[in-house]
């Protein structure tokens, strides 16, 4: 078990001028299950690959526990990339398909044993154990292959978009399984995802990048409740939060016919004339005719207890799309007009100009 | 086309590494306009669109598959007729499809040896509206086979051995044009015979990564992966009684990382020298082109006082003497065939050609000796072996035999006496996807029925083997029917 630290990691291609990853700097607490997440391009796989000691480390450094490991080869860093190969061998046990790693590095055949037992019992493997893979299903031969990970009692497990190859049913289980089982290990894990719902579900932190650089690190609810900029803003959540840059007004920002209230020395962090609103669609309340926007319907997605607006407004002449939550058992039809605002306190500001968070 | 849509995607994406998730996928054309869509696979295969894509993989009938001894693999894979030829379809996630047809198609590209992708199907459906899983398509290499065949075969001593210095062969060359493998497996790799020892062809890029250059982690990583896989398959093998009890797995597959090394090293590594060893720049370059290496560009720098000179491989090309043969001949062949072709040629060509031109002595040569050998082979033996095959073995054999009488042997009794003795008792090998070898089927087949009663003898002491049988993903162990 151990901790992990980016300490302004940086990877710079070469033949590039922007570095691929700019001076990461995140600490990884023992025991920690950490989802690095964005886009494509952001840099998440890349940091990955540098804890993994497959990318060169241009400055900057990364440390297991107390040690630098930023020279240190790939296979001497204790680390295990879950779900690299996960091909089984026909002709082997189950307990041989989990522990023939450990042959292969010289560890004696009680301590094989041992470890493969203990691994089995975890992933409920314990009555397949002399079986040959062909008796298992899909996911038990899943599990056989994080044994093999499991069994060689790594630092730290690695795993890049894992489920990305299971179809939806299977992946929200597998999903559910690694989260929970990482954690009874008690081993820190980094997990890459482009996938910001298997972020937030798995992560006991999340850490949001774009272009290289780090834009957030913090616990689920804090990214979704307080985003430092709008790009998290923008990037956590679904449907993703509306964001009006909106002009300021005395007291607040002008939001259609309405002025919400935004506290003064708020106001007075802006660097310009117009600041960024943020409103999630949870967060937008019906108002009566000529407050708020008015909000043309163009698709209505009824869930049940809720339904999804999916309509545009128009501001300063421009149409901006929104996404507003409504009850479901009234919703409006398409081509009808709604007029809506924020709930008070719910509304994220940001700096047009920067992006960063205001207040 | 049973409702599944196709497409050809460009291949133009610069960005390093993966395949960048693009969603959706835009729509693709009408079916009207499929014609149009033939980059890759509709001209040349129409008959792609006849196959049966509204079935699930693993139930396509029989009709359309062509026997062929399969790998493990962790998805379902068929080998099914096309034409005259013969496709591998994999069942597989939509991104991982189309990024390992793009990778397949930039490999090529960069022609480095691996299989030709043909095309990415997705939106399958059954006729009940039931989606399935899109497919890749790759065209399956003609006379290769999986290392599984091969040792079911019987195996030489060092059959095993030579195997494994092609997989570092491969990889080395992979890791010269900045391809990352992550997945480096005997299994992902498929061989074809080459003078004695073998040709390795990358068959499964669906880890693979392309970066401008690696890093010592990345190629390292690679090796370490290629070793533990390596030693696993041997593992499995033995266990499977498929290679002598005395194989010792974990030491040969300690080879790979030997074999890898001192070719990368002699590629690669910066060599000083002083300044009177100047004939080590042309050893240097010798040494290269023995291994079947050209070298494009090389660094060459004194140092300051000018004492000392250091050199530097910059740029190498596989393919040395494929090169030299085509130029010469026309003829295309594996790299040591074609060695050992030029090595008869130049030969032939001191005997009977020594002031004449090396073109002219070529072509002599061709019509002399090469065309004569492959006019010979009987029409129900010509699918045994690729030509350039059995003329290094029918000169191989010309040198036993004159060994062992003691003369010189001429062509016409060597080649009698090599198809009634030796090419008449071999297997089929091209003839694998169209006259199925029963010997290799039988022994997968045997194989296969064995662990049917070990599975079967399992369900009866617990029936509770597939209790979790809603989780069986696309991974399924694919079987030879």
């Amino acid at each position: 078990m151990a901790t992990v630290t980016f300490d302004n990691a940086t990877r710079l291609y070469p033949g590039t001028d922007k570095p691929a990853v700019d001076k990461l700097n995140i600490q990884i607490a023992d025991g920690e299950f950490l989802v690095l997440v964005g886009p494509s391009g952001c840099g998440k796989s890349t940091s990955l690959r540098m804890l993994a000691g497959l990318e060169d480390v241009n400055s900057g450094r990364i440390l297991i526990g107390d040690r630098d490991v930023t020279d240190v080869p790939p296979k001497d860093r204790d680390i295990a990339m879950v779900f690299q190969n996960y091909a089984l061998y026909p002709h082997m046990t189950v307990a041989d398909n989990m522990g023939f790693a450990l042959k292969i590095a010289g560890v004696s055949k009680e301590e094989r044993a041992q470890r493969v037992r203990e691994a089995a019992k975890l992933l409920d493997l314990e009555q397949y154990l002399d079986r040959k893979p062909k008796a298992l299903s899909g996911g038990q031969r899943q599990r056989v292959a994080m044994g093999r990970a499991i069994v060689r009692n790594p630092q730290v497990f690695l795993m890049d978009e894992p489920l990305s190859n299971l179809d939806a049913k299977l992946r929200v289980q597998t999903r559910t399984q690694i989260a929970s089982l990482t954690r009874r290990l008690g081993v820190t894990t980094v997990y890459v995802t482009h996938d910001q719902v298997e972020a937030m579900t798995m992560g006991d932190r999340v850490a949001v990048l774009k272009d290289g650089l780090l834009q957030q690190v913090d616990t689920p609810r804090n990214l979704y409740d307080k985003p430092q900029n709008v790009f998290v803003a923008g990037f956590i959540g679904s449907p993703a939060m509306n964001l009006l840059e909106l002009p300021e007004v005395d007291n607040g920002v002008q939001f259609g016919g309405t002025v919400y209230p935004v506290a003064r020395d708020v106001l007075a962090e802006a660097s310009g004339n117009t600041v960024t609103l943020g409103v999630r669609p949870e967060d937008l309340e019906s108002a009566p005719q000529g407050e708020g926007l008015a909000v043309e319907v163009d698709v209505v997605e009824e869930l049940g207890a809720d339904a999804y607006i999916y309509g545009h407004t128009n501001l300063n002449g421009q149409s901006h799309d929104i996404v507003a939550r409504t009850d479901g058992r009234r919703p409006p039809m398409k081509g009808d007009t709604v007029w809506v605002r924020p709930q008070q306190g719910h509304v994220h500001l940001f700096d047009t100009k920067s992006g960063a968070r205001l207040g | 086309m049973n409702g599944a849509k196709w497409q050809d995607e460009p291949t133009d994406y610069e960005m390093l590494g993966k395949l960048p998730r693009k969603e959706p996928l835009p729509e693709p054309p009408p079916q009207n306009v499929m014609g149009s869509l033939s980059i890759t696979a509709a001209a040349a295969d129409p008959e792609l669109l006849d196959l049966p894509w509204h079935i699930a993989l693993e139930q396509w009938p029989e009709e359309y598959l062509a026997a062929l001894p399969r790998g493990i693999s962790r998805h379902i894979v068929r080998f099914a007729k096309l034409g005259g030829s013969v496709i591998a379809v994999k069942e597989t996630g939509e991104h991982i499809a189309r990024h390992e047809y793009h990778m397949l198609r930039r490999l090529q590209r960069l022609d480095v040896p691996c299989v030709e992708p043909v095309a990415v199907i997705r939106d399958r459906q059954t006729p009940d509206g039931k989606p399935l899983d899109p497919v890749l398509v790759t065209r399956h290499l003609k006379f290769s086979l999986p290392y599984r065949a091969l040792f079911s075969q019987m195996l030489r001593k060092d059959t095993l051995t030579r195997l494994i210095d092609a997989q570092a062969l491969l990889l080395v060359r992979l890791h010269l044009i900045g391809f990352y493998w992550g997945d480096v497996s005997l299994s992902n790799t498929l061989f074809r015979r080459d003078a004695g020892a073998f040709a390795a062809y990358l068959v499964d890029a669906e880890t693979g990564e392309l970066y401008p250059d690696l890093s010592t982690g990345q190629r390292e990583y690679d090796l370490e992966i290629a070793r533990v896989n390596i030693a696993g398959e041997l593992m499995d093998l033995l266990d499977g009684g498929l290679i002598d009890a005395e194989v010792d797995p974990v030491a040969t597959s300690e080879r790979i990382m030997d074999s890898y090394r001192n070719l990368w090293a002699e590629l690669t590594e910066k060599e000083s020298f002083e300044l009177g060893e100047r004939w080590r720049v042309s050893a240097r370059i010798r040494r290269l082109n023995e291994l079947g290496f050209d070298v494009e560009e090389y660094a060459i720098k004194t140092t300051p006082d000018g004492s000392t000179i250091q050199l530097q491989p910059k740029v190498v090309d596989a393919g040395h003497h494929q090169r030299r043969l085509l130029r010469l001949t026309g003829l295309d062949a594996q790299e040591n065939q074609a060695r050992r072709l030029l090595n008869d040629m130049d030969s032939f060509r001191a005997d009977n050609f020594p002031d004449q031109d090396e073109e002219i002595a070529a072509h002599a040569w061709v019509s002399q000796v090469f065309e004569p050998i492959v006019r010979a082979i009987p029409r129900e033996l010509s699918g045994k072996l690729e030509p350039a095959e059995v003329v290094h073995q029918v000169l191989e054999h010309r040198w036993y035999m004159s060994e062992k009488l003691d003369r010189h042997v001429p062509l016409a009794e060597t080649l009698q006496s090599y198809i009634d003795t030796v090419l008449r008792h071999r297997r089929d090998e091209a003839a694998i996807m169209l006259n199925p070898d029963t010997q290799t089927l039988k022994l997968i087949e045997a194989d296969a029925a064995r662990e049917d009663d070990d599975f079967d003898d399992e369900l009866a002491n617990d029936d509770e083997a597939a209790d979790d049988d809603q989780l069986a993903g696309p991974e399924a162990t694919p079987r030879a029917r």
